[in-house]
């Protein structure tokens, strides 16, 4: 019996040690919290993009394009799931897209192709000059690869930037993290 | 004494020191593996400086040290891992898969880092391998 008991003990402290804190993002906290960088741009439903109109939701915010073919589609599809996974609470996520590739993506096209995954999905486009700094405020690297025919897709950085309710530039989720793991986090971001 | 005897005994010191290095659990002092990104780098690197302050691949094990701890000491902002990282701010990146990760880094001259997270070593031949890496690296700190 005592031994038994002794082995409970035991069991229960080791799954103690080994349990992961429920409180701790998945994503990369990024501390101090800073005010994330405020972008110019045009948003895809025809008003002006401004990241403070969305205080009181969590912003995921991303960077691609309409013509990728690997990274973006995943990365929209995953976001999709996890609104679809957060039931009435999705209402107070939103998800802004900004393309790296203004040549081709203007409001329309961001519209129709965010549309795909989600209605709510907002694209964020401009001009070069615009884009760019977007990028520079985000960090957010492109490359352009051209192929003989002309045609051309660009590498660009990955990661998701999570934005907290009151504005503040909190995590970043690194690419390839699953619905589930996005759920997990903005349940936390969602928090009171 | 036989040189049989003689060989067991001499081997029972080694054979303790395998024993404890592949059953004993391992133990490491943080979770967190920290590196800093100095003041001045943008500096020396704008001055032609070819200075490499981080290592271009960074080792993880799951379980053990699985938790990246990056600081922007610098200052301006730095794109470092997943993130830009503004002066004084710091990124705190845990790792749940073994996988090979590639970030761009502004604090490398190739502007790009790799992190190896490799799987918990839960073998006794996988915790002599990790303890006899560690010591290794250590040794060359």
């Amino acid at each position: 019996m005592i031994r038994r008991l002794a082995f409970l003990l035991l069991l229960g402290a080791g799954l103690a040690t080994a349990a992961p804190d429920p409180g701790a993002l998945k994503a990369g906290v990024l501390s101090p919290v800073m005010a994330a960088p405020e972008i110019k741009l045009q948003g895809s439903d025809g008003k002006p993009l401004d990241l403070a109109s969305y205080r009181g939701k969590v912003v995921l915010l991303a960077f691609g394009f309409s013509s990728c073919g690997e990274v973006c589609p995943i990365t929209l599809a995953t976001l999709a799931g996890a609104r679809k996974k957060l039931g009435e609470d999705a209402a107070r996520v939103q998800v802004v897209y900004v393309t790296v590739d203004p040549e081709r993506d203007d409001a329309a096209r961001m519209k129709k192709f965010l549309g795909s995954f989600d209605p709510s999905f907002i694209g964020g486009v401009g001009t070069r000059a615009e884009i760019d700094a977007a990028q520079k405020s985000y960090g957010i690297s492109s490359t352009k690869q051209v192929y003989a025919d002309g045609n051309y897709t660009i590498g660009h950085s990955s990661s998701i930037y999570m934005i907290d309710r009151a504005g503040g530039l909190r995590a970043v989720m690194p690419y390839g993290h699953t619905v589930d793991d996005f759920v997990h986090d903005l349940k936390i971001l969602l928090r009171p | 004494m036989s040189g049989k005897k003689i060989l067991w005994i001499a081997a029972l010191p080694l054979l303790a020191v395998l024993g404890w290095a592949g059953f004993a659990p391992l133990k490491v002092p943080s979770h967190e593996e920290l590196f800093e990104i100095p003041k001045g780098t943008f500096a020396r690197r704008m001055a032609g400086d070819k200075v490499e302050i981080l290592p271009s691949r960074i080792r993880l094990t799951l379980g053990l040290n699985d938790v990246l701890l990056l600081r922007n000491l610098d200052d301006v902002p730095q794109v470092f891992g997943p993130s830009i990282m503004m002066s004084g701010q710091s990124l705190r990146l845990p790792f749940e898969k073994a996988a090979e990760y590639q970030f761009a880094c502004t604090a490398h001259a190739s502007g790009q880092m790799t992190i190896v997270v490799e799987p918990e070593p839960v073998m006794p031949w996988a915790k002599v391998r990790w303890r006899v890496r560690e010591w290794w690296e250590n040794r060359k700190r």
